[in-house]
């Protein structure tokens, strides 16, 4: 505590030298006389000693805690011990499951916009995490598939006037061929160098949205999307907008099932395993193509599907919709929830959609809050906001194990 | 010991690594219930032929013959390693490859996954079969985790283990690929003495109990003279002595490449 003490007095120090000529002298030019502001001065000593020992002391606190679980012992937080607890977890589940669909009729059409978008990158973020966090294949070119699914539905409907929900299963089909395509030139690649190719796989898709214009319509886009129908009905736009809203929910509901399905089986542990260890997952029998292969076309599939959805929601689509930016965004919500963990990653949607949004009021500051968000969180929380929780399974031994311990 | 039926049969292996030789024409093979050793000094090549036999490496030139009983003669070389280890050869590492994140349960359910076979849609259906086939990895991993001593940390991260039971992990993992044949490289590399006499008698029980040939790659000599007969011995890429433990204890060439230093000593 003591050398924490100095070391944040030294900072402090430090600081009031360097800002000294900035905030404490002020020459005033029309009067001709020197304003010396000894007030900035006690501020800037008193702030800069304060962060300082705020960021020494958590410093601390995670070492301490870090070396805790280098002894072997397992720290769970407790809201990680409430998650495991089961009867928890189902009325945790239902409640928001209501909260959920009676949303729309409790708010505006305004708050059902948003929450659509978020729960879009709620679902963007599962199907990346089905790449980056469980088979551990980073992949900064994700919103290709987004824009392959958006675009399929955009020109099928467009040219042969399909609806909806005819398109839904085509655009997951060609979000999981397209990452088929991108899977078979990266298989020997890791790390680095598939990022960079992935990348690489996001701009081409953009650029050619853009620049072919007797396919794509160039940067224009495509306009009049149909929304989704229901058995024929006429709705406004509010009526629409929850009834897409409600699809979400459906879209949500089903990929979280779908995702921890995959997580739990025999391939799911394949794709953690090639995350951990690709030459000793390939000598215990593991072919690594079909899995890499399959890792990535069920993370395009998801892109793809909900792609379809983004297109009928805005019922406009050009390739600005679909830059890296919104890759980085995704990938963001992945490594910001906890990678591998589905919990996690749907709260990293919420987090990094819904606030942004919320925040419009200081919109000047909003980006700056967000990149120092982001920092603090990698520094004091590096495993995501929910940490690698593992399955535990049931054998015959261990009812035995118990009566004995 | 001639009418053994021969499992592995590696006949003049050679790896080049651009100009270097790394393996020189080496010949080897293993019978049925044997536990051979392969020794020699560091960088004589031992781990890269085991590589090569396990499909990491393609060799230059060379077969490498496996023959399993009752199947038909299958060449191993340019195979690519989850097919090695499908027909019926696992392995383990050097240095420890263990899949940290996992639980100590989980690294050994791996292991079953070329002898299974859900796939994507029936998992995500998690129809009857899937389920019990499920269990049935648990139980089986689990009976594997009790033979090798590990049963009360099945559900601790791998990662967490010391040092001494993440070896032996790593042998769980290995048998539970259902190997006739297992390549063991340096299993008792920064053990102390009673972990090495622990591990001792598992590869024993082992080649006993589970009728599986074991290879080893070791430095400990008391372990090698131990339990392996025959032993085959390595020098810069080449073979310089095969034989029983006498022999290669008594072998001039092998007192001057690699025993040499304890006499003088």
């Amino acid at each position: 505590m003591l050398k924490e003490f100095r070391q944040s007095l030294l900072v402090s120090i430090w600081f009031v030298f360097l800002t000294f000529p900035l905030m404490v002298v002020r020459v005033n030019t029309t009067e001709s006389i020197v304003e010396w502001r000894w007030m900035s001065l006690v501020w800037v000593a008193v702030a800069s000693f304060f962060l300082s020992y705020l960021w020494r002391y958590m410093l601390a606190r995670q070492q301490a805690k870090k070396k805790v679980e280098e002894e072997g012992v397992q720290q769970l937080s407790k809201a990680q011990l409430l998650l495991e607890d089961m009867t928890f977890r189902y009325k945790a589940m239902g409640v928001l499951l209501a909260f959920s669909l009676v949303f729309p009729w409790i708010f505006d059409t305004y708050q059902s916009t948003i929450m659509i978008s978020a729960l879009i990158y709620v679902v963007l973020g599962l199907g990346l995490n089905i790449s980056v966090g469980l088979a551990g294949l980073l992949d900064l070119g994700y919103v290709a598939f987004f824009a392959v699914g958006a675009y399929s539905y955009a020109l099928i409907n467009h040219h042969f006037d399909f609806g909806f929900w005819a398109c839904l299963p085509v655009g997951g089909v060609l979000g999981c061929l397209f990452g088929v395509i991108l899977g078979f030139p990266i298989l020997r690649l890791r790390g680095d160098y598939l990022a960079i190719v992935t990348l690489g796989f996001g701009m081409i898709i953009k650029v050619v949205l853009e620049n072919w214009n007797e396919f794509s319509f160039g940067p224009s886009g495509i306009a009049n999307i149909d929304r989704p129908g229901l058995f024929g009905i006429d709705m406004n736009i509010d009526g629409s907008t929850t009834y897409i809203y409600y699809i979400m929910v459906a879209m949500v509901v089903f990929t979280i099932l779908i995702t921890m399905r995959l997580r739990n089986s025999r391939i799911g542990r394949a794709w953690i395993a090639l995350r951990e260890d690709e030459i000793a997952c390939v000598a215990m029998g593991i072919d690594m193509a079909r899995t890499k292969l399959s890792a990535y076309a069920l993370g395009a599939f998801w892109a793809g599907m909900v792609g379809v959805l983004f297109a009928a929601k805005t019922t406009f689509i050009n390739p600005a919709s679909f830059t890296f930016m919104e890759s980085a965004i995704i990938l963001s919500i992945v490594v910001l929830g906890g990678m591998g963990s589905i919990l996690g990653v749907i709260l990293g949607a919420f987090i990094l959609i819904l606030l942004p949004e919320y925040l419009r009021a200081f919109s000047e500051y909003r980006m700056l809050a967000f990149g120092a968000a982001m920092v603090l969180m990698m520094i004091f929380r590096p495993q995501g906001i929910i940490s690698n929780i593992r399955q535990k399974y049931e054998y015959k031994g261990l009812k035995e194990e118990a009566d004995n311990g | 010991m001639a009418d053994k039926h021969k499992l592995l049969e590696v006949k003049g292996l050679t790896m080049d690594f651009g100009g270097l030789r790394a393996v020189d024409s080496v010949s080897l093979e293993v019978h049925e219930g044997e536990i051979a050793a392969l020794i020699g000094p560091n960088g004589a090549g031992k781990t890269t032929f085991f590589n090569c036999v396990t499909g990491i490496y393609t060799p230059t030139k060379g077969d490498i013959l496996l023959h399993p009983k009752g199947l038909a003669t299958r060449r191993l070389n340019g195979l690519k390693p989850n097919k090695v280890t499908e027909m019926g050869l696992a392995r383990t590492f050097q240095n420890i490859r263990l899949f940290p994140d996992m639980t100590v349960l989980e690294n050994v359910m791996i292991g079953r996954h070329c002898r299974t076979k859900s796939g994507i849609f029936r998992s995500i259906i998690r129809s009857r079969g899937v389920r019990e086939e499920e269990q049935q990895i648990v139980e089986d991993s689990y009976q594997l985790l009790v033979k090798v001593g590990l049963g009360e940390f099945a559900n601790e991260f791998s990662k967490n283990l010391p040092y001494g039971a993440q070896r032996r992990l790593e042998i769980a993992r290995a048998m539970a690929t259902d190997p006739f044949l297992l390549l063991l490289d340096e299993p008792a590399a920064g053990m102390n003495p009673q972990e090495t006499a622990e591990l001792d008698q598992l590869i024993c029980k082992i080649s006993e109990e589970d009728r599986i040939a074991i290879l080893l790659i070791e430095h400990d000599m008391k372990l090698v003279m131990n339990i392996s007969n025959p032993i085959y011995v390595m020098e810069y890429g080449k073979k310089i002595a095969e034989g029983s433990p006498q022999e290669i204890k008594d072998n001039p060439k092998v007192i001057e490449a690699y025993l040499g230093e304890e006499t003088d000593a």
